[in-house]
């Protein structure tokens, strides 16, 4: 009974708690329901990700209407692995919550912070699970506007204006989505995903659907903040709270980036994507500058939150890069790097978070000496920022590895340079944190301790992680494979 | 054939006009009001496109057999929902924002940014 509503339990189970947990108003109540909820939401991804790997696609029909006319959930191996991500973080970091945002934020505003994390996990969800491209407009606004809230709690009053101009690049790209799906719809008759696929191709040769994806692509690649529409992403994750942070550079982008694999792959089709529309010369093209120009800003920081962001930026370069190739090793380079980068920057903004609670600072002065004071939340820093390097035995160099590889199969032996480049910036910037932190000694003025144990705890099993998927890539590089095969050979 | 698709030109028209101010205008309430004009651009455009020539309303009735398409007229009642939570959550920001920085004006609050 419960395994075959799976798909719609991923969704109903925090969206439902929402709700919920604000009429318990109590903030200590409040957090233990929040947490209860997010494993059982990760439970539900595991046995869903578990059922496809047995049985196959899940299609799950909701309310009971048969698609293509009702809504349909539908789950394979792609979707399941983005869920399992979007639902391992959502899990550790509201374990990571309970401590961070009673120091971080007033007592009144701290139920409200659970309930938009809460709304923002089923949004998020939702997206990864439906089978429908309008729910796909709907669930990706429950999670764009649970995520403005969340990023305005920030301590900092520049949080309002990151969040009014991340509100407005946000609405714009969802509003965008929402044409091309109306321009798809009047020349198809239909919204489901699985439909779009099959009736795409009689009609791909007009410019309402040439319009339609480009409105779609523009509107997706805003969201996951692709150079150069990447204008809101730096001061919304440097000023929101460091929980908010951690999850939202996590899964937010990373989700989006699933959109876009699954409008231009599976709903569009590789052969129109790339054959008919130049997609994979512009996303090459932009992943390029990705990597490059946000890495090097990322140099010149000096808070230190604000360096990760436009670190992430860099990073979504690599995920899109692999994209552009249009292959499957080229996809699943991609998808590999979407679930090491979120294990990696999730782990370093976790570990922020422990610098901002012990010293109320994320500015490079506070990681002064802080090899000393706080060795286990500094090496944590390092070893996640050894993983964005690409140093071997890290979850970074897996992804790396694949993608330099994706790209020489390609012939475009250019491009393992441009990889390394990127490498090297990122161990400019992160020398940067090293020499600050085990060559300078501490301020004696203030005595700083290492960060409470309910936060480290949280923080070094992400990091633990990327070190564990960096040694043993056999599940990893599994998933990812056949999430891109899956992707790729859609339903034809 | 361009006269006939007036409704379209009607909504890249109001499409384009919220666009320009979200980006030209520097006060934030404008901003918002320009954000809600692109938002109701593409509401025009899904309910012009489900109106079939000739059809009627979607309520079942003997004698008719072409209707309209109810579907994107259903699914704007969503988009409207989703219109007006950005809208509340976009005007309480601004409301924040004019409490911390005294302003609404983007000039002001930037100066104020560079100065402290």
């Amino acid at each position: 009974m419960i395994s075959a509503n799976l798909p719609a339990l991923q969704v109903i189970i925090p969206l439902l708690a929402a709700p919920l947990a604000f009429l318990l108003r109590k903030p200590r109540l409040v957090w233990p329901f929040a947490l209860l909820t997010t494993v059982l939401t990760l439970l539900v991804s595991i046995g869903l990700l578990q059922q496809v790997l047995d049985q196959g696609v899940i299609s799950y029909a909701m309310g009971g209407w048969s698609p293509p006319w009702g809504i349909e959930y539908r789950v394979d191996s792609a979707n399941a692995f983005v869920a399992l991500i979007v639902s391992a973080m959502g899990a550790i970091v509201m374990f990571y919550a309970g401590t961070s945002i009673r120091h971080e934020l007033p007592e009144h505003k701290q139920t409200l912070f659970h309930v938009a994390y809460l709304l923002c996990l089923a949004g998020l969800l939702g997206i990864v699970v439906t089978g429908d491209a309008f729910n796909v407009f709907v669930f990706l606004e429950v999670s764009s506007l649970s995520t403005y809230i969340m990023v305005s709690l920030g301590a900092n009053r520049r949080a309002l204006t990151a969040t009014f101009q991340y509100l407005i690049m946000g609405t714009l790209g969802a509003t965008f989505i929402l044409i091309g799906v109306g321009l798809m719809y009047v020349m198809t008759g239909t919204l489901n995903m699985v439909d779009l696929a099959q009736r795409l191709p009689e009609v791909a040769e007009t410019r309402t659907i040439y319009s339609a994806f480009a409105f779609v692509t523009v509107g997706v690649c805003l969201k996951l903040a692709l150079f150069p529409l990447h204008g809101w992403l730096p001061n919304a994750y440097a000023y929101a709270p460091s929980v908010a942070t951690a999850f939202v550079a996590s899964t937010a982008t990373k989700v989006a980036i699933y959109v876009l694999l699954r409008f231009v792959l599976t709903i569009f089709g590789v052969t129109f994507s790339f054959n008919t529309m130049p997609l994979g010369q512009i996303l090459m093209v932009l992943a390029i500058l990705a990597i490059l120009i946000p890495s090097t800003v990322a140099i010149y920081q000096t808070n230190i939150k604000r360096l990760f962001a436009y670190s992430s930026v860099g990073q979504v370069g690599y995920i899109i890069l692999g994209i552009s190739f249009g292959t499957v090793l080229g996809v699943s380079a991609g998808l590999l790097h979407i679930f090491n980068h979120a294990l990696m920057k999730g782990g370093i903004f976790l570990a922020l978070g422990c610098l901002y609670y012990r010293t109320g600072s994320v500015q490079l002065d506070a990681f002064r000496g802080l090899g000393k004071t706080m060795p286990w939340t500094m090496a944590a820093i390092v070893v996640g920022g050894l993983g964005l390097v690409g140093v071997p035995l890290t979850a970074g160099f897996i992804s790396k590895w694949y993608l330099v590889m994706a790209a020489l199969e390609q012939g475009y032996w250019p491009l393992a340079v441009v990889v390394l480049a990127g490498s090297l910036l990122a161990a400019v910037y992160l020398w940067k944190l090293v020499e600050m932190a085990y060559f300078q000694q501490p301020d004696n003025a203030t005595e700083v301790r290492e960060a409470p144990l309910a936060l480290l705890l949280p923080t070094w099993l992400v990091i633990a992680s990327t070190i564990y998927f960096g040694i043993n890539t056999d599940l990893t590089i599994g998933v990812a494979t056949l999430a891109a095969e899956t992707l790729i050979e859609g339903v034809r | 054939m361009v006269l006939g698709l007036y409704n379209y030109w009607i909504v890249v028209l109001l499409m384009m006009t919220g666009f320009y101010i979200v980006i030209a205008h520097g006060n934030l309430i404008k901003k918002v009001v320009g954000l809600n004009i692109f938002q109701t651009s593409v509401i025009i455009m899904y309910v012009s496109m489900g109106k079939v020539r000739d059809g009627a309303p979607p309520i079942l009735t003997d004698g008719v057999t072409l209707y309209s398409n109810p579907l994107p007229h259903v699914l704007m009642l969503t988009a409207i929902v989703v219109g007006v939570a950005t809208t509340a959550l976009a005007l309480s920001l601004v409301i924040r924002i004019n409490e911390a920085y005294g302003s609404v004006e983007e000039e002001d609050i930037h100066t104020q940014e560079q100065s402290s």
